[in-house]
């Protein structure tokens, strides 16, 4: 209560004009209160995990961020994130280039492309597959999907291409990298198409009328008009699905396998930060080990909402640099 | 209505404008180039097509393996009898454990959720000054961005260490992520809500704090539970959180919220890890439940909002 009354007391009148009513304060310290309690849970969020964490903090060192290894052996505990952070930035970013083409398609499709009849339920359609549960995502990965791509691309590509190191053998469990990413791409891709059509929307339908009237094909309108003029919020939801995607769980542990090993080869297991914490926590044996475990969530933490602040900067830039409101589009 | 839309979507045709542009063109040359631009923009057009045909198609694949691979477990033996792990007998088990637990835990978590995030919209919207708004929007986008597992190593580290697991730990991690969700919608909603029903309410010399509660509010209350409807669909999945708060379960079917309770999602996950087939079979037919709720409850949830919208909003 003592952190509600500092954002609850009352910079204006409340708008009852005369006197302060009783049953106005209390629900205005009653709302206020609930709104300082959610700024006061992220900050307990935050605080929790760096408490949780603090041992392996002292007992790993700077070290931790860069080192390849997790041995929870009693008397030869070592610990690293290295390999970790390195799966979570191939998965995330592999993901990220899968799905921005293919977001970006969708949504222009949905906006400029579609017929009419069709556009409601595709754009449904696609907004679903955002909403269906990533363990299921990832049971599908395991046992449709992952056999698969095994059998088909990765084959194809480690055959043409195996000179390239990223397309090396295929590993023997049948879980891989390349797998996590695709798995990931599905995730995030209804999220970036859905911000980028209500983007594409509110691109002023004078702009695109001009660029058309000056002999423009389509896509040179969407080239040179829409694509500059949304870059904004672009930008934004891609850092926003890369946020998600790092923070995936369930169904990356479901599909990359798990080995605490750097390698470039797409096709061989990996883990990244949150699915080495998903598949380990259980089993942890040793405080050091568990609290290790607690400072992989605390990097996670620190990149997601690195990426969740520059997106929300990004959106307030932009939506300065255009007006607020921009031109009554639904 | 459908007169102007049928202009917008003449306006924005540009099909006759291209035509005067190859007319204004003139030398072979230019034209060799337009064709190739035509050619390119056709290539990016049918890049669109490709792209939405993919999203929907993976979809429907992915709902299509669910049904398919669910439907030998798919009975009602699924919702009523209880797990036999390790069982080498043929007698007929499911998972009603798991379907208790989600209906308990979602249940709990969404009476946790939703008056939260109601008063937070209430004071976002009706009694913040503006600085103090955008400082709560930003405060909900962060919370919405932590990810799931590390909602779950919270609710670990400040309820679970030394007391152990409980349904209604794993409902307090699934609230605090159904929260954003809740408070952003209806923010959405209540800002809908025309200012001359709060100026006429106030005029007739109703306290504010009446106005919001019995003007405001119930104008608002399809919307909110909407969004509620949304959220629900979200968290009804979500596996990580609960993996930290309420995994470690017996086989009885148990309503207690005082016990770690089996869901769904973990119940997926951990059968998908089991070796036997007939694991995999419940694991696919409990997701085709969870997913058939999800998709109703989210199509139908959008389906509504229009409606909502015009209705809330007077127009």
């Amino acid at each position: 209560m003592a952190t509600a009354d500092v954002t609850a007391t009352p910079t204006r009148r409340p708008f009852t004009g005369r006197r302060v009513r009783f049953g106005d304060v209390s629900l205005q310290v009653v709302a206020g209160a609930a709104a300082a309690a959610t700024t006061a849970l992220v900050g307990l969020i935050t605080w929790k995990v760096i408490d949780g964490s603090r041992l392996a903090i002292v007992k790993n060192g700077w070290g931790f961020l860069t080192r390849v290894a997790w041995n929870p052996v009693i008397g030869r505990e070592l610990y690293g994130a290295g390999s970790f952070l390195f799966g979570t930035v191939v998965t995330s970013f592999g993901a990220l280039l899968l799905a921005t083409p293919l977001a970006l398609g969708a949504a222009l499709f949905l906006t400029e492309l579609s017929p009419r009849f069709i556009r409601g339920p595709v754009t449904a359609l696609i907004e679903t597959l955002a909403a269906v549960p990533s363990v299921l995502i990832g049971l599908w990965g395991i046992y449709v999907l992952g056999p698969a791509l095994r059998t088909s691309i990765e084959h194809w590509l480690h055959a043409a291409f195996g000179w390239i190191p990223l397309f090396g053998p295929q590993s023997a469990a049948g879980a891989s990298v390349f797998t996590a990413i695709i798995v990931l791409a599905i995730m995030i891709l209804p999220i970036v198409s859905s911000i980028s059509r209500e983007l594409f929307l509110g691109v002023p339908l004078e702009l695109k009328e001009g660029a058309l009237a000056l002999g423009t094909t389509r896509w040179e309108m969407v080239r040179g008009i829409m694509f500059p003029y949304a870059r904004g919020g672009i930008t934004a939801a891609l850092i926003l699905g890369l946020g998600r995607a790092m923070g995936e769980a369930i169904a990356v542990t479901q599909v990359i396998g798990g080995s605490p090993t750097i390698q470039w080869n797409l096709f061989s297991t990996s883990d990244s930060l949150a699915s080495k914490i998903a598949s380990t926590y259980q089993g942890a044996v040793s405080r050091l080990q568990l609290s290790s475990l607690i400072e992989l969530g605390l990097i996670l933490l620190v990149l997601s909402l690195a990426a969740n602040i520059t997106a929300q900067w990004i959106v307030r830039q932009t939506a300065r640099k255009h007006g607020v409101t921009r031109g009554g589009h639904a | 209505m459908d007169r102007a839309a049928d202009g917008a979507q003449a306006r924005r045709h540009p099909r006759g404008t291209r035509v005067s542009a190859q007319e204004l063109s003139g030398p072979s040359v230019r034209n060799d180039r337009l064709a190739r631009r035509r050619r390119v923009g056709h290539a990016m057009e049918a890049g669109a097509w490709l792209s939405a045909a993919i999203a929907v198609a993976i979809l429907g694949l992915v709902v299509w393996s669910v049904a398919s691979k669910g439907r030998s477990e798919l009975n009602l033996n699924l919702i009523t009898k209880t797990p036999i792990p390790f069982s080498l007998t043929n007698a007929p088990q499911g998972l009603s454990n798991a379907f208790a637990g989600t209906i308990v835990i979602v249940g709990l978590a969404t009476l946790m959720a939703l008056p939260v995030g109601i008063l937070i919209a209430v004071y976002v919207n009706e009694f913040a000054p503006p600085s103090i708004r955008a400082g709560v929007g930003l405060v909900l986008d962060v919370l919405s961005g932590v990810p799931a597992i590390v909602i779950g190593i919270f609710i670990f580290l400040l309820l679970v260490v030394g007391s152990g697991q409980s349904a209604l730990k794993g409902s307090l991690s699934l609230a605090i992520l159904m929260l954003p969700f809740v408070a952003r919608t209806t923010i959405e909603v209540l800002a809908l809500v025309p200012n001359s029903l709060r100026e006429a309410s106030l005029g007739l010399g109703i306290a504010a704090w009446r106005t919001t509660l019995s003007i405001v509010l119930p104008r608002a209350i399809g919307g909110i539970l909407t969004g509620t409807v949304l959220a629900v669909a979200r968290v009804a999945g979500e596996t990580a959180p609960l993996l930290f708060t309420s995994s470690v379960v017996g086989t009885k079917t148990d309503w207690d919220p005082a016990h770690a309770l089996q869901t769904i999602p973990v119940a997926i996950f951990e059968l998908s890890e089991s070796p036997s087939p007939q694991d995999h079979a419940r694991a696919w037919a409990a997701g085709f439940i969870l997913l058939m709720f999800i998709l109703f409850a989210s199509l139908g949830a959008r389906a509504l909002v229009t409606r909502h919208t015009r209705k809330i909003s007077g127009r």
